[in-house]
This record gives C-alpha cells, structure tokens and sequence, in this order.
C-alpha cells in the first residue's frame, strides 16, 4: 500500500493537531502562521488515528491529556500502521509522569503549552527532521532516572540500553541548565548534528530501557 | 442452573439435563466434595459462545489466588486442630471440600463476567446472610437464629462437661463454638452498624473537604481575578499575578502543598528551589524555569548555597533584562550544584561598579564561607550564567 508521500522538512511540514480546546488549536494555528501547513485537526482520540492514517502528516502535535483514552491511544493506534508520522507530545504540565508514558509509546518530543510561537516552531522543526525534542525537565529528569547504576541485566537487551554515556549525560546536564543545542554544542565543541545525535540516542534509550524508574509510571497506571 | 454446569454436562453427554441435576443434587447431599467439583466445573467449562473460561482468567488472578490461599490455609489448619482434639472426623470431612469450593467461588466471582456477576450477586450472597435485605430476610434471620443458638447451646455443654475427660482442648473448642455463636446471630447486624458508621464519617469529610476547597477558591484564585480585573490595563502585572496563581494552585492541587505557607522551613533542597522559584516569579514577574535532579536534606551549607542562588535569580531578574531564568539543581554524592542562567543582556565583571557588592557578598562569600564555590560567565550580549558548587558535609552510600 503506498500512500501519499511525505514531504521532507524542508519548506513547510504538515501538520496534525490533535487537542481537545479549540481555543488552544486556535491560538496554536495563529502562532504557527504560514510556517507550516495545518492538514487537520481533531478533538478525541478516535477521530485522530482515523484522520491521521488518512491524510499522513509530517508531524502530529499531541494533547497528552485528550479524552478517549488520551494521547496514548492516538500514538497506539497510529504508529503501528504508520511509523513514519513524528509526534511532539504537548502537555499544561511538565511533570515527568504525565510525559514519560507519551515518549515510550513512541513521541520524538515533548513541549510544554506555555511555550512561545517561534519555540514551538522550531520543535516542530526539528521533530520533522526526525529528530528528539527535550524540555529542560525532562532532560533533568533523564539524569535522574538513569543516575543509580545500570539495572539489572535483562535477558535479550542490550545492556547498554539502560545507562547513559558520559557524554550524553553531559549533554543532558547543559539541556537541563537551560542550553539551547547550539549551545551545548558550543560549550562542548562538538556540531550541532552531534548533539542532536547524541538527545536521539537518549531517546532511543528511554524508549527502551527497561529501568525500574521508567516503567514505574506506566505500571502505576496499569498501562504495561 | 447455577453455573450452568449440568447444562454443558448433558449437552456433552445427551442425557437429559434433569437427571443430571438429581445426580448432582444427591452427591452433594451425600459428600461436600461434590461441590467442590462443582466449582472447579465451573471454572473449565467455558460459557457458551465464548473462548476464555474463567479458569484461564482466574490462573492469571494472581492476588486472588494469593488471598485466597492466606485465608484458607489458616483456617483449615485451625479446623483440622479442632476436629481432631474433638475426635469429630465427620466435621472435616464435610468441611474441608466447603471451604475449597468457598476459596473456589471467590475467585469465580473476581474473574466473572458481567452477566455472571449480576447472577452471584442476586443468587448467592443472600444466601451466605452477608447482605440481608429484601424477601429472604426474615427467613435468614430465623434459619441463623436456630444454627446459632444449636452451635452456642453446644459449646456450652462442652464448656461445663471440660476437663475431666479430653485434656485441656476441649474446652477451647467449646468456646470457639460460643464465639462462633455470637458472630452467626449479631455479625449482620454489627456488620450493617460499622457500615453505617463509615458512610456518615465519609459524608462528613465530604463536606470538609468542600468546605475547605471553597474557602482556598476564594482566598486565592477569587483575589487573584479581583487583582487582574483591576489592573486590566497593564498587561505585565496580569501576566505577573496569573502566573503566581498558577503556580500556587498547581502546587495545591498536584503536589499537595498547601497555599500561602511560604516558610524558609524547607527541608529538603528540592522543596528549597520551588520556595525560591515562586517566590522570585511573585516579586519580580519573571518566569523562572526550575530542573532539580535528585535531592538530599538541607543544612547550613546548603540553605547558604539556596541563598546564594536566589540572589542569583533575583540579580538575573532585575538586571538581565531577560523575561525567563533557568535554574538547574543537581544533588551528587559528594556536592550539590545549582546553575542559573539567563538569556538577557549579559555583563562585564570589571565594569561592575565597586558599590554594587551583591555578586561579592551575597554570592562568592557567602558561599566561600562554608567551602564552596561560585564562577560567574557572562559577556555583555551573551547572558549570564552564575554556577554554585557546594561540597555535602553528609556523603550518601
């Protein structure tokens, strides 16, 4: 089956929003402008992995909190099908519970809504190139749940998975200080491109792992 | 008619349900292992029209197989105690298959469907006199009246007949059985009292918690939209007091904290940073972006090092020019360090003039005092960045 193809992050992406306030899908198409495409929209869980399969956008912008089983059950029902739409999850909150599930499910980012227009523009950017959006928090609390020593070693997985290299965790600490990556990649001397190489592979890692801290917020709400 | 059991039976073998009915009714009669297979029948056949059976559901239920085995082991060790130092073989005989077929259906009834459920609660549990209202009632009440006083006017014969025949036992069996007798003919009724109670005491703390969310409403977000209302025409103050209101009530409704305590009686150095980042947004109307990784307790060297940064923040606040401060706080084994940094226009320490001491005093000495460390970046048109290292007296691990 071959769909309509997906643009590149080049030029304007297409985007998805999918947000139960429509004042707040209002305010976000306002602040966004013509730097994008908005290809659609929805207000609950169902009407989005419907919409989404169909018109395939570059980027989906996610309510963590939507009704009908949240964002978690729009990234559920689409990536599977459609592993090539990114998602930059959204929350009111920055606190790690209400986004470690999103990330694991599969988003490349998370921003908080009170983040500025050219902010969220530059995420949505970013996501669109294929590559991970950290808040500062949640940089921050990266650090912490990877702090204590490797977890016990899982059968099948690589142990490498479940610790950060020093240079990641370097990486993290400069995000958390409030570095922008050009930034971090000055204060490093390292490019840009390895940075973000660097935040992908964190990504990577806290999508995988199988650390006790990690997989506590999704066994507390009985989703593993 | 039960579990439906002796329908699937005939259906399996072609004899007439009936008779099969009959033939369960008189094993039962005859031993109470009957029902014990009667329960475990239920478990396996699955109902019509679906796959699972309740077994595979019930095998997966692993803190009701757990609750199940904590009761029934103990009882049946009590009950086997008791059989024995009354010389009563028959009393185990029917009751060791009762109890496993009551461990039995109470995992039925946890792994049951909807329809299922609905047949347990209407059909059973009036039976087992737990729920006593409706038809059944007054029969109940006869039927636990008569078994009630049976077992009680036997324990007492045991109790006056002890000691000169059977050792020391038998008079503890004999209470056993008056306490059983008073819990079979006042339970239900003592059990609907404490009911009762627990149903007004949670109405009460209803109204508590009501009442107490009422006047919070009123004494923070209430003021808070007088304060914008009025001043509706300076954009920043409204800026300013929503942020704090917000702030205030996401900390009262996620994190518990209660409103308006804003003490320096933080004990930890998390709870320290969120003091000073709501203080800091309140007077000065910035946003201040706080990360704390890990956390340990405070002591003097780390409220001097929180002092340090909030002269920080406040300095980044009032001179940056910058509309948001990062704080980043990190708790190692063996020092605590707190960054903050600000995007606005930066500046240059000689140029600093010699009056202005609150970099010196505030910051560097106040943290040389108790063996830390500050350094200062800052270029003009580059921000600031003031980093604050603090050794921990107390090593952890």
């Amino acid at each position: 089956m071959s769909g309509p193809e997906i643009p590149t992050p080049r030029g304007r992406p297409r985007i998805f929003l999918v947000e139960d306030h429509a004042v707040f899908r209002a305010g976000v198409k306002a602040e966004l402008g013509d730097a994008v495409e908005v290809v659609g929209e929805a207000d609950e869980a169902d009407a989005a992995i419907e919409l989404i399969g169909e018109r395939l956008p570059a980027v989906v912008l996610l309510d963590v909190h939507l009704p009908g089983g949240g964002g978690l059950a729009v990234l559920r029902g689409v990536l599977p099908h459609h592993p090539e739409v990114q998602f930059l999850a959204l929350s009111v909150s920055d606190a790690p519970e209400d986004v470690i599930d999103v990330i694991r499910a599969g988003a490349r980012g998370y921003i908080t809504k009170t983040i500025s227009g050219p902010e969220l523009l530059q995420a949505v950017y970013r996501v669109a190139a294929g590559d991970a959006v950290f808040s500062p928090r949640l940089a921050g609390f990266v650090l912490d749940a990877f702090a204590h020593g490797p977890a016990a070693p899982v059968a099948g997985l690589d142990p490498e998975l479940d610790q950060l290299s020093p240079r990641e965790r370097e990486v993290l600490r400069l995000i958390a200080r409030g570095y922008t990556y050009k930034e971090v990649a000055r204060d490093l001397s390292i490019s840009a491109k390895t940075v973000e190489s660097h935040v992908s592979s964190v990504l990577r890692k806290l999508q995988l792992s199988t650390r006790h801290e990690l997989t506590r917020w999704a066994t507390d709400r009985r989703l593993v | 008619m039960l579990g439906g059991v002796c329908g699937a039976v005939s259906q399996a073998t072609g004899i007439d349900v009936t008779w099969v009915r009959i033939g369960t009714v008189l094993c039962c009669l005859a031993s109470g292992i009957m029902v014990f297979v009667y329960a475990v029948a239920w478990l396996m056949i699955p109902m019509e029209g679906q796959s699972s059976n309740i077994y595979s559901r019930a095998i997966r239920d692993k803190r009701g197989i757990r609750l199940v085995v904590a009761v029934l082991v103990p009882v049946l060790i009590l009950l086997s105690l008791i059989t024995s130092s009354l010389h009563m073989p028959f009393l185990g005989f029917i009751s060791w298959p009762t109890l496993l077929a009551a461990g039995l259906v109470v995992l039925i009834w946890r792994n049951a469907n909807e329809s299922e459920k609905e047949f347990i609660d209407h059909e059973v549990v009036p039976l087992l006199g737990t729920d006593v209202h409706g038809q059944g009632r007054r029969h109940l009440l006869i039927v636990r009246i008569v078994v009630g006083v049976a077992i009680g006017a036997f324990g007492i014969v045991l109790l006056v007949e002890g000691h000169t025949t059977i050792a020391a036992l038998k008079p503890v069996g004999g209470a056993a059985l008056v306490v059983a007798a008073a819990v079979i003919v006042f339970g239900p009724w003592w059990l609907s009292l404490v009911r009762d109670l627990i149903a007004e005491r949670q109405a009460r703390v209803r109204a508590e918690e009501r009442g107490q969310m009422a006047a919070h409403v009123h004494d923070s977000v209430l003021q808070t939209l007088a304060l914008i209302q009025r001043s509706s025409n300076d954009p920043q103050n409204v800026v300013r007091l929503a942020r704090a209101q917000e702030r205030e009530l996401r900390a009262w409704l996620f994190e518990g904290r209660p409103p308006g305590v804003i003490s320096d009686e933080a004990t930890m150095l998390g709870e320290g940073v969120s003091l000073l980042q709501r203080q800091v947004e309140a007077d000065h109307g910035i946003t201040v972006q706080v990360v704390v990784v890990g956390d340990c307790e405070l002591d003097d060297a780390l409220r001097a090092l929180l002092e340090a940064a909030r002269e920080a923040t406040v300095n980044a606040a009032k001179w940056s020019g910058a509309d948001q401060v990062s704080v980043f706080a990190e708790v190692e084994s063996d020092t605590v360090q707190i960054y903050v940094r600000d995007r606005g226009k930066g500046f240059d320490r000689a140029a600093v003039p010699e009056d202005r001491q609150g970099i010196a005093q505030s910051i560097e000495a106040r943290m040389g005092r108790f063996g830390g460390a500050a350094v200062i970046r800052s270029a003009p048109g580059e921000g600031a960045e003031v980093q604050l290292r603090m050794p921990r007296r107390e090593r952890v691990k």
